[in-house]
């Protein structure tokens, strides 16, 4: 099956900065795909070498089988919700979601329909006759993204789109969006620094660090089984633990990555158990996080409200399942 | 401040004000009223009479109307050409990064810094280096050395303001270069640029110093005036052309100021 967005061996150097370097990525046509990474690792660089805003320095980049280099922006089939949305403020709503019909030459009385259904589609029908500056940012978002997909992209690309919004919106956002990817069936490429958003939308994710991919996987594998240390800690803030403790209880040389709710915190000494100091707790209403120092060594857990918790300072004993152990590999 | 709302300034401040209003405006009305003058060797005050005879001698004085038509079609050719030019040299100062940017736009507004001598006497041994007789042209090479400047600082100013984004989404959705300059540039900079050509045609309209030296046999309307005023003859005929000029100068610069006011609203309020 031909990839909706394929990468070769493709690089992007701003001068001596390599924002993008030798990324080979594949994209399955229909799929919910996010790029995750913290600022400047390289996802929103990847995202406008799709759009065609920027050329590669280096390999190649196919879109749906066809090649896309020294393709400009208006030639390709590809649409984007930008960060700032980007209406333009001259015209009203309709106008501006008509826009890509009109620079087509479609005639006026089937761009209007067509942007009508296009406005319906993203909960707002009727609200063609007024001005971008009228809009709250929520609203703002959905015309740029009816405005998108009125021109019925074969692959959507979202940069951080949900960035601006206030956390409730964000999540009926999250929830829209993604139920509309699954009626339209168009791929959808979303950029993000939001892990927790990247994890529930996404049918993959793409970790991203200094314009090189860390690892693609469901958001599962992503979570559960991290490859790299950077990884288990950028996505869900993995206990990171290093190769002599982890050879202690796999009896393998590795580093290994233990998510902080698989840690449980007792006061009975265990022959199995890891003995530590609490350090501090922070409680974040349905569970509560707690810093523990193992003999020099950092550790997080998390556990439900409600359980009892031994005081700050006092000294506990860390027991954990064997299999929650992931190895990872991350050369030693 | 707020607390001053209300209180009346002191009598003292208000009889400077009004000093200094009718200094700067007093000499333009007498212009005015002379125009009306039944007396043509000299001004003198009081008029002994008063007479609206100047326009119609005004009207049919060939000259006039060859100096009129020359400085209008000097300033509307002066003007069209800062227009593209300072557009395109605006849009590359604030679309891209390049070597030597900031240079570029520092000798862009360089002219109008000048003094109108120094570019007269510059562009003056240039042509005559160049051996380019003086014409018609050299007036407008002259007048669209600054008129570029007021054109570029106004759209300089409006591409800042205007999202460089819109520019992408439009060709994301499927605008080439040509339709994004029209549908989306275009509309976000008019206004600018319409001020920016108002000020450029009144200021090439009433202006002598550089004119003097890149002009041949010809004259512009202030340079008649002023080859006017040393003349005994129907002296009155000078001030029904500067009461002409005053109007067609006030109104674009007026025009201007409420243009571009209103868009710097319009930038505003959608934040």
């Amino acid at each position: 099956m031909t990839s909706a967005v394929s990468f070769q061996k493709v690089s992007r150097h701003f001068g001596s900065v390599r924002a993008v370097d030798t990324v080979d990525l594949d994209i399955v046509p229909g799929e919910f795909f996010a790029m995750l990474g913290p600022s400047g690792s390289g996802k929103t660089t990847c995202l406008r070498l799709i759009a065609g805003f920027e050329q590669p320095t280096a390999g190649s980049i196919s879109i749906f089988g066809e090649r896309a280099e020294g393709v400009p922006p208006y030639r390709r089939n590809v649409n984007t919700v930008f960060q700032d949305y980007a209406l333009f403020p001259h015209f009203n709503v309709l106008d501006n979601v008509a826009y890509g019909l009109m620079v087509k030459g479609v005639g006026k009385p089937e761009r209007q329909k067509a942007a009508e259904e296009a406005l319906s589609l993203v909960r707002l029908p009727g609200y063609g006759a007024r001005r971008p500056g009228q809009l709250s940012g929520g609203q703002r978002q959905r015309v740029a993204l009816a405005r998108a997909l009125v021109n019925q992209p074969k692959v959507l690309l979202l940069d951080e789109p949900l960035g601006a919004l206030d956390l409730k919106l964000r999540e009926n956002m999250q929830e829209e969006l993604k139920s509309l990817q699954k009626a339209l069936g168009i791929t959808f490429v979303f950029v993000t620094h939001d892990q927790g958003e990247a994890l529930s939308m996404a049918d993959r994710v793409a970790v991203f660090n200094d314009g090189r991919i860390m690892q693609i996987g469901t958001p599962e594998d992503i979570y559960q089984r991290p490859k790299t240390r950077f990884v288990a800690d950028f996505v869900g803030s993995s206990n990171v633990l290093p190769p002599d403790f982890v050879h202690r209880y796999s009896g393998q040389h590795r580093w290994g990555s233990l998510r902080p709710e698989s840690i449980r915190v007792g006061r009975a000494a265990k022959s199995d158990g890891v003995t530590a100091r609490l350090v501090s707790t922070n409680y974040l209403g349905a569970t509560t996080r707690l810093a523990l120092d193992a003999d020099g060594l950092r550790l997080h857990a998390i556990v439900p409200a409600g359980a009892a918790l031994p005081e700050e300072g006092e000294a506990v004993m860390l027991t954990f399942n064997r299999e929650s152990l992931h190895l990872m590999d991350e050369p030693t | 401040m707020r607390s001053d709302r209300g209180q009346s300034a002191p009598l003292g401040l208000k009889i400077a004000a009004a000093g200094g209003l009718l200094f700067l405006h007093l000499p333009i009305f007498l212009i005015f009223v002379y125009a009306f003058t039944t007396e043509e060797k000299s001004f003198v005050w009081p008029p002994p009479g008063l007479t609206t005879q100047w326009f119609a001698v005004t009207w049919n004085r060939p000259d006039v109307w060859q100096a009129l038509s020359l400085s209008v079609r000097v300033a509307a050719i002066s003007t069209a050409v800062a227009l593209v030019l300072g557009t395109l040299c605006a849009a590359a100062v604030s679309r891209t990064r390049f070597f030597g940017r900031e240079t570029i736009s520092l000798l862009v507004i360089l002219p109008i810094a000048l003094p109108g001598i120094i570019t007269g006497i510059a562009l003056r041994s240039a042509f005559s280096l160049a051996e380019i007789p003086f014409s018609f042209w050299t007036i407008v090479l002259g007048h669209a050395t600054f008129c570029v400047v007021v054109v570029y600082n106004n759209a300089v100013a409006r591409f800042r303001r205007t999202s460089g984004s819109m520019i992408e989404a439009s060709m994301d959705l499927g605008a080439d270069g040509f339709q994004t300059f029209r549908h989306v540039v275009l509309p976000n900079i008019a206004t600018a640029l319409l001020a920016g050509g108002m000020l450029a045609f009144a200021l090439s309209f009433d202006e002598v110093i550089v004119t003097t030296f890149t002009a041949g046999q010809q004259q512009t309307l202030p340079i008649w005036m002023l080859e006017e005023l040393i003349r005994p003859r129907q002296r009155p005929v000078t001030n029904v052309v500067a009461m002409v000029v005053v109007l067609v100068t006030l109104l674009p610069i007026l025009a201007a100021y409420y243009l571009t006011r209103d868009g710097d609203q319009i930038a505003g309020s959608g934040k």
